[in-house]
């Protein structure tokens, strides 16, 4: 017991310090950022005077020491205050929670579909014939080698322009999700198709597949039910930081599919210098990060009981 | 001689783990096809012979034909031209962003190895911190320290890797320090940068020349990706991430000015990592035994 809130209190102890390094990160790369923080708030080609930019910078609090801002950012950072955007006249906080469930559903329904697709390739290409397995590993190769903003403007093209079958741009409904997904979900299920496959051709080898056939259980439930199980466990860490830089992809396919999201409002405070809004992006992210980290370790558990027993860190 | 041929043979025909096994055909291919984009980038004007940047509004969204192979773009440039022209960036700020990336990740990471508990600490927390964030994320703080050019696309990719990376020279560089040859070295009275240097350094990057080529992919096509979303590279430089933005806007009227570029970017990609994985995995095999 006594072992297992000291391992709690580590990991808690571990994803605070990524916070702090995060917040700290961005507020230090972003005082090396060049020119008048001042520009970017009035608009860099405004006629200002030099008392309306004193009156700015005292409102953001830009005219204090360095360290008074750092420590103050961070006091801020713990009730939850981000400051306000430069460009958007809103806090910080209430331009996220807005652009947050678009990126969250694309998120959602991109992981949900990568490892259901992958999964699915996994089990059909690793029996006995080689000849799948041969053509899966060249298409995982080409996919994994196509950027994904190419594959999002040929899908457009293809699917949207010369079929006509699905909308250009974010039309509200479901049908303006598919193309989306469709781009952020394949390298992600190329990729972790490769190492399952390679999970469950190890596994298959071992002695408990060998007594599982012996009891005269059909083949698809050797695969999926017993060695797939062996083969989850290094496919989980890659889902699950895939799904943490999957917000890095949303910058690239909310950009070439016109939808609303943290990807386009990342993409447009860094053309704008609103960095109030890149810090909160990166705060963000790094959230992000450490509850997708937590989740993947509950998950190890539920997916491998030998885990279960004394603290559930041997094997992990 | 003989031996050593057919060790590496043998092994590459075999279907081993990871995909690196391809069957030579595909990989002799791919060395050609990158020594075709080598010659691209050195000497474009060998293949084509206009100016990329000739305009010929008569001729716009010309489809491809005899005499445009790629077709003509919306100010009737002729795509094939501008994508000969372009892979000299792409191949450049990849080459650039990995090399760079993987200097700062064997500094980084031998430090963090060496140094002892404390640096290694601070210096593996901040390569934590650094892997919790999407590597674009990462590339586009660099890029707003920057201004937007060659210079910070190359900056921008390269600190996307050099954290990952830096995890796998310390690594590699912990188990090597425990090694037999080490101790010997130390034991026999060497300096300690010279151990470092001659014997630490060589073994240590070992694993990291086998990513290398993975990087060298990766890194061309966030390099593309950084000049698509209008970051990097900007219009009217003949890049291929620039091309993709522009064509963006009239896939409707021509479909080739997007198709095209691409494609080279893929293929370059591809063949890289096709031939990179073949070499990576003689040199671990040569590391190994």
């Amino acid at each position: 017991m006594a072992a297992a809130v000291r391992l709690v209190a580590r990991r808690v102890a571990a994803a605070v310090l990524v916070l702090w390094g995060a917040a700290s990160c961005a507020f230090f790369i972003l005082q090396l950022v060049p020119g008048d923080p001042v520009n970017a708030i009035v608009g860099s080609d405004a006629m200002v005077g030099a008392e309306q930019r004193d009156a700015i910078r005292r409102q953001y609090g830009l005219d204090q020491p360095l360290f008074d801002q750092y420590v103050g950012y961070l006091r801020h950072v713990v009730h939850g205050e981000l400051g306000d955007s430069y460009q958007l006249q809103q806090p910080v906080s209430a331009v996220l929670s807005h652009q947050l469930p678009p990126t969250a559903e694309l998120t959602f329904w991109t992981a949900l579909s990568a490892i259901l697709g992958a999964v699915l390739v996994t089990i059909l290409t690793s029996g006995r014939s080689q000849r799948p397995r041969r053509i899966s590993t060249v298409v995982e190769l080409v996919i994994i080698s196509t950027p994904s903003f190419w594959l999002g403007i040929m899908l457009l093209t293809v699917f949207s322009f010369r079929l006509g079958w699905l909308p250009v741009s974010d039309s509200g409904d479901g049908r303006s999700l598919i193309l989306p997904v469709v781009t952020l979900a394949l390298p992600m299920a190329a990729l972790l198709t490769q190492v399952m496959r390679e999970g469950l051709l190890t596994a298959m080898e071992e002695p408990f597949v060998l007594s599982a056939r012996a009891r005269g259980l059909a083949e698809h439930t050797v695969r999926s039910r017993h060695a797939l199980r062996h083969a989850a466990l290094p496919a989980l860490t890659l889902a699950g930081w895939f799904t943490g830089t999957l917000l890095g992809g949303a910058v690239v396919v909310e950009n070439v599919f016109a939808r609303p999201g943290i990807g386009r409002i990342t993409l447009q405070a860094v053309r704008d210098r609103d960095l109030p809004v890149v810090q909160g992006v990166v705060l963000l992210s790094a959230v992000v990060f450490v509850v997708i980290s937590a989740v993947v370790e509950t998950l190890y558990v539920a997916v491998d009981p030998r885990l279960r027993r004394g603290t559930g860190v041997r094997a992990a | 001689m003989s031996a050593g041929t057919r060790g590496p043979g043998r092994r590459c025909s075999r279907p081993g783990p990871g995909g690196q096994g391809r069957s030579r055909p595909a990989v002799l291919l791919a060395a050609a096809f990158l020594t075709l984009v080598v010659l691209f980038a050195l000497f474009p004007a060998l293949f084509t012979s206009g100016d990329p940047a000739d305009t010929d509004p008569v001729h716009a969204f010309a489809p491809p034909s005899a005499q445009h192979f790629f077709g003509t773009d919306q100010l009737g440039r002729d795509v094939l031209t501008r994508s000969v022209h372009g892979t000299r960036y792409s191949l450049a700020i990849g080459a650039a962003a990995t090399a760079i990336a993987m200097v700062t990740a064997t500094v980084w990471g031998l430090a963090a190895a060496l140094l002892g508990r404390f640096a290694d600490a601070v210096l593996m927390r901040v390569a934590d911190v650094f892997l919790a964030l999407p590597g674009l994320l990462l590339a586009l703080m660099v890029i707003l320290v920057m201004d937007k050019g060659a210079l910070s696309t190359t900056a921008a990719v390269a600190a996307g890797t050099a954290p990952g990376l830096a995890r796998v020279v310390r690594a590699q560089a912990l188990v090597v320090r425990l090694s037999g040859y080490v101790e010997s070295a130390i034991a026999l009275g060497v300096r300690t940068p010279l151990t470092v240097l001659r014997h630490i350094l060589p073994n240590a990057l070992s694993p990291l020349l086998v990513l290398a080529p993975v990087s060298l992919g990766t890194s061309i096509s966030a390099g593309a990706a950084l000049s698509y979303l209008g970051l990097g590279l900007q219009p009217p430089t003949p890049e291929w991430g620039t091309m993709l933005t522009e064509s963006q806007a009239y896939l409707q009227q021509g479909w080739w000015t997007a198709l095209f570029p691409g494609l080279l970017l893929v293929a370059t990609v591809l063949a890289v990592t096709a031939v990179g994985g073949h070499v990576g995995g003689h040199a671990r095999g040569r590391v190994l035994s």
